[in-house]
């Protein structure tokens, strides 16, 4: 009987490493000894489970959820998806959580003094439960670059962040999707955290004509893949769980 | 040429960035939107078991606090269950065993208000002593950071989680030190990321 057990082992060459001199703010916050390796017990299979009590209807539209006397500025635009796992399975029922800049480049946060302007109509954040095939959407505004101190010119590509749970605490991610064609993907020293360029195109949302609404919005594509777990062909593990 | 595995490969994570509030815990940020703020309550006014507060600083590698770090907590209740299906056993009404906080912008202080929970089921029938799992992440964290809290007035000898850390005191990074304080029992749990005193981190 074939039985879900342990998670796949996260690929760390696939993922950033926690030190990467040219994004100069990891430098001091990254561990230097190795990590210990756990075999997944009961506590990281598992993971918390919401549901649409925990949510309003209304928390996956940008354009309406802050705004109070009409639509943000910006061009509309719908980025949908699938949250799958690593055996292509979707995962349903789980939470994801979106944050980002408004058109200018500004973000709603005490500890934003980039000059571009707040936006009244504009909030920043959205969450909404993925359905039953794992899919999602947002409705919101095509965010701006921004600069940052890292070098002296550093400016981040147009980037909107991502909160994803899936259902075991082993499977919690956080991300930022990029738009198809920025120019300053290539530059970002925070995508460049990446090491491998077939992974850092995995982060890049593509234009999705066939989603988009005529005469209205434009739509990206965006799928987020956790970790997949392995099946127990045979029975010898997890005792207990 | 041997065949393809069809295998996806997990989304490449990137750091929370020093926004994270303004998605996760807007409050903080400075604006109101949802109803609901997720995370602040984790085990409901139903759940058995000691009432605990759970203190700490985040220390980066200079010793100095970490000002815009974001933790999650999972943890099972005090009969050593989670609320997940794949738990062996059901909790009380409203107990979550998840919960979210942010460090003071000035202090770098965090903390918690839980319930203490009981010893979970290890691998192969061994047991886990009593902990909560932590995940930490924040501007300059490329991916987040996997730690364990166990408790100090505990039996952690036989931990096998904690067995696996082989410098003693490298496993004395994880263990949260109990108060017993005028209004309620207080266990402080610093981390710190990086150097000789960093806190052990796990590979789940
Ligand atoms: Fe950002």
């Amino acid at each position: 009987m074939r039985k879900p057990a342990e998670y796949y082992q996260r690929d760390r060459h696939w993922q950033p490493p926690a030190l990467d001199r040219n994004y100069k703010t990891s430098v001091t916050r990254s561990p230097k000894f190795a990590m210990i390796s756990l075999v997944n017990t009961v506590s990281e299979i598992t993971g918390p489970v919401f549901g649409h009590d925990d949510i309003s209807p209304i928390d996956n539209d940008l354009l309406k959820n802050y705004a109070t006397d009409g639509d943000p500025i910006g061009e509309r635009i719908i980025v949908h998806g699938r949250v799958l796992d690593e055996n292509a399975r979707p995962v349903p029922d789980t939470l994801v959580e979106i944050w980002q800049a408004n058109a200018g480049g500004r973000y709603r946060h005490k500890k934003d003094t980039y000059l571009a302007a707040i936006d009244p109509n504009f909030g920043g954040c959205g969450r909404t439960l993925t359905d039953e095939n794992g899919y999602y959407f947002f409705r919101t505004v095509k965010p701006g670059a921004y600069p940052w101190r890292n070098w002296l010119n550093s400016w981040r590509p147009a980037h909107i962040h991502i909160s994803v749970f899936g259902e075991a605490f082993a499977q919690r991610l956080i991300t930022q999707l990029y738009f198809e064609g920025d120019p300053l993907i290539a530059q970002c020293p925070i995508v460049n955290t990446v090491p491998d360029p077939a992974a850092v195109d995995q982060l890049v949302a593509r234009l999705d004509m066939n989603a988009s609404i005529p005469l209205d919005t434009l739509a990206y594509k965006f799928d987020i893949i956790l970790r997949g777990r392995r099946s127990t062909l045979f029975e010898n593990r997890l005792e207990g769980n | 040429m041997v065949q393809k595995l069809d295998y996806l490969k997990e989304t490449p994570s990137q750091t929370a960035g020093p926004y994270v509030h303004i998605g996760l815990a807007p409050g903080a940020a400075g604006f109101d939107i949802y109803e609901r703020e997720l995370g602040w309550d984790i085990a409901g006014p139903n759940a058995a078991g000691e009432r605990i507060r759970v203190e700490g600083t985040v220390f980066d590698g200079t010793g100095a606090p970490v000002k815009d770090v974001l933790i999650e907590a999972w943890q099972a209740n005090a009969a050593g269950f989670y609320a997940h299906r794949e738990s062996s056993g059901d909790v009380e009404q409203g107990f979550r065993g998840w919960g979210r906080v942010i460090t003071d912008f000035d202090t770098g202080l965090w903390g918690f208000d839980t319930v203490k929970p009981g010893p979970v089921a290890g691998q192969n029938g061994t047991q886990q002593a009593p902990h909560i799992n932590l995940w930490i992440v924040a501007r300059g964290i490329n991916i987040g950071l996997n730690t364990r809290l166990y408790f100090s007035d505990e039996d952690n000898s036989a931990d096998p989680v904690l067995n696996l850390v082989e410098q003693d005191h490298r496993r004395q990074t994880l263990i949260a030190h109990r108060h017993e304080m005028a209004d309620g029992v207080v266990y402080k749990f610093d981390i710190t990321l990086q150097g000789d005193a960093e806190t052990v981190f796990f590979d789940i």
